[in-house]
């Protein structure tokens, strides 16, 4: 596979807000333009405030939503979802994995029926074949075969994350977009899921775009980092070169706002403390 | 592969298991709809039983019999336990026989009612946009009027009879499911597990009935207990007004109607009948009340 797997030109996303009784119509750009390229096996980090665009740029890469201009190409083929149906094959490169664990599961869907179901609607494979397809998914992410028909409220916020996981990977996508799929869930279960989801990497030769708010976060598992702000990409570049030596203020102030917690900075702060 | 399909049965049994002590859990601590369930399930019996336990056929006429009053007041008869009507029809058989067509008048239109609403609420929540505004003004009109009076009118429209007054009383009771539906459907449709199924590719038909139906059910189940009851004493209603089940046909409502004429005469003809009407709504209700303790999570006091 050659050239870029994910690739965006221009992408812009406005959202109309029909005037009320008492307001005119307005026009929000939440996303303004953007450009971005990821290539096959890499990770793309896209950072930013809340309502900076990112949840929206994510819902556009996985054709939930429609751009408003600008185009958007996956795996060199041109996609637009306003004109015309997507086909299954464009649908199941394309796979995403929310934030909320909680809520990103049918409550009234068993474990096995929610890996199943990708199977069931874009293949024709048999139950059997499916039921031993999500078996394996099942081991590739950390749980067991007796999860298989559990429901999603016999489960903590780490696994049900695991689950999210392998339903993403059950129709084999090349692109997988995380919508901060770590921020609710806590520290050392933030841990466990990053590492499957490098492990993952590694083994399918996925490629990520990773959203997240969490520097850290970032800085573990990212290849390149885009930083938005008010829906535009302020910054772009490789990690290092990003992290190292940001180039626009509002990333300047984003690396500072990180708290910091490795002893050489706590006996600093405690030394300008004690020095005041 | 074969220890999977011997950890099966197990694994599912718990969940399901749970569910249900969970449900009778919460349903029990209502006494009164246990009560009403109890009730409930004794009338099912009643009525399933009709032909083995009612004393004399519901229509046959007792020429010697007439007007017997029931069988602990002077003059009555241990073969009529509960007396006899105008014409000499053992009350107790004919009321065993009604509860027949109660329950199955409440089953037929609760069903009618709660398909129906269930499918164009459903729609109605999902499409949104014009269609939406065009559904719920035409269940708004229906819903302005007042119930009996509209079916009372598509009953004089269709002609009297039991299946039209059951088809009238299902389009009066339909609106309240539609709102219901969509209401929920409107609330559920933008969760996230409803994103992730239309990203693993399911189509609308799949997401409206698979996906995000199943979510809804609780509300609707409650409903449609209420329903139930309203719809029996919406038929008994257009019975009494003879618009319902004819005469002979041991309706309850039905029955009232024909009796009307002796109230002062003969108590027990009119009293039998509304008895049984009033004691199977208030269980219903009752019961319905429960289930609604038991299915809506912002009522579970926990």
């Amino acid at each position: 596979m050659t050239g870029p797997i994910l690739e965006g030109k221009n992408i812009v996303r406005d959202y109309h807000i029909r005037g009320g009784m008492f307001g005119a119509a307005r026009t929000i750009h939440a996303v303004k333009g953007v450009s971005f390229k990821v290539d096959k096996g890499r990770t793309l980090a896209i950072v930013g405030e809340s309502g900076c665009g990112k949840s929206t740029l994510a819902r556009i890469i996985t054709l939930i939503d429609a751009a408003t201009a600008g185009e958007l190409f996956i795996e060199g083929r041109k996609v637009d979802i306003s004109k015309g149906g997507l086909t299954p094959e464009m649908r199941r490169k394309v796979q995403i994995v929310f934030q909320n664990p909680y809520g990103s599961l049918n409550p009234r869907q068993k474990i096995g029926d929610v890996l199943g179901e990708p199977l069931l609607i874009n293949t024709t494979r048999t139950a059997e074949d499916r039921r031993e397809l999500a078996m394996a998914m099942l081991k590739k992410v950390g749980l067991g075969h007796e999860h298989y028909n559990r429901y999603p409220h016999m489960f903590s916020g780490g696994q049900r994350q695991r689950i999210a996981i392998a339903r993403a990977l059950m129709l084999n996508p090349s692109l997988l977009v995380l919508d901060e799929p770590v921020s609710a869930l806590d520290l050392s279960v933030q841990a466990q899921v990053l590492n499957l989801l490098a492990d993952l990497q590694d083994e399918f030769g996925l490629t990520y775009v990773f959203i997240s708010h969490d520097l850290s976060v970032v800085r573990y598992i990212a290849d390149d980092v885009m930083v938005m702000y008010f829906g535009e990409a302020v910054e772009y570049g490789s990690r290092d070169a990003v992290f190292s030596d940001p180039q626009h203020s509002y990333t300047r102030t984003l690396f500072a706002a990180t708290p910091r917690a490795d002893v050489d900075s706590i006996r600093a702060r405690l030394a300008r403390k004690n020095a005041a | 592969m074969v220890q999977t399909t011997a950890i099966e049965p197990v694994s599912l049994d718990p969940s399901r298991r749970r569910r249900l002590a969970d449900f009778w859990y919460y349903f029990s601590e209502n006494r009164g709809a246990v009560i009403g369930l109890w009730v409930f399930v004794i009338l099912v019996a009643l009525a399933l039983l009709a032909p083995l336990i009612a004393p004399h056929a519901p229509n046959a006429q007792y020429r010697d019999a007439v007007l017997l009053p029931p069988v602990w007041l002077d003059g009555g008869n241990a073969g009529y336990l509960l007396g006899t009507d105008a014409v000499g029809r053992d009350m107790l058989s004919r009321l065993l026989y009604g509860a027949r067509f109660s329950l199955f008048i409440g089953v037929v239109v609760t069903t009618l009612a709660l398909v129906g609403g269930i499918v164009v609420g459903v729609f109605a929540g999902y499409v949104g946009g014009w269609v939406d505004t065009v559904i719920m003004r035409v269940m708004d009109i229906i819903l302005a009027f007042p119930s009996l009076l509209l079916a009372l009118v598509l009953v004089a429209v269709l002609g009297p009879g039991l299946t039209n007054a059951m088809i009238a009383i299902a389009l009066v009771l339909q609106p309240h499911f539609v709102r219901l539906t969509r209401a929920a459907v409107m609330a559920e449709k933008s969760r996230e597990y409803v994103i992730a199924a239309r990203v693993a590719g399911a189509g609308p038909m799949r997401l409206m009935f698979r996906t995000i139906l199943p979510n809804c059910m609780a509300p609707l189940i409650v409903q449609a207990t209420l329903s139930f009851s309203n719809a029996i004493l919406d038929a008994a209603a257009l019975g009494f007004l003879g618009m319902g089940a004819q005469p002979p046909t041991p309706e309850w409502g039905t029955m009232l109607a024909e009796a009307r004429e002796f109230i002062l005469r003969a108590w027990w003809v009119v009293t039998f009948p509304g008895l049984a009407i009033l004691i199977t709504v208030l269980a219903i209700n009752l019961m319905g009340d429960g289930l609604r303790d038991a299915l809506d999570p912002k009522l579970k006091r926990s």
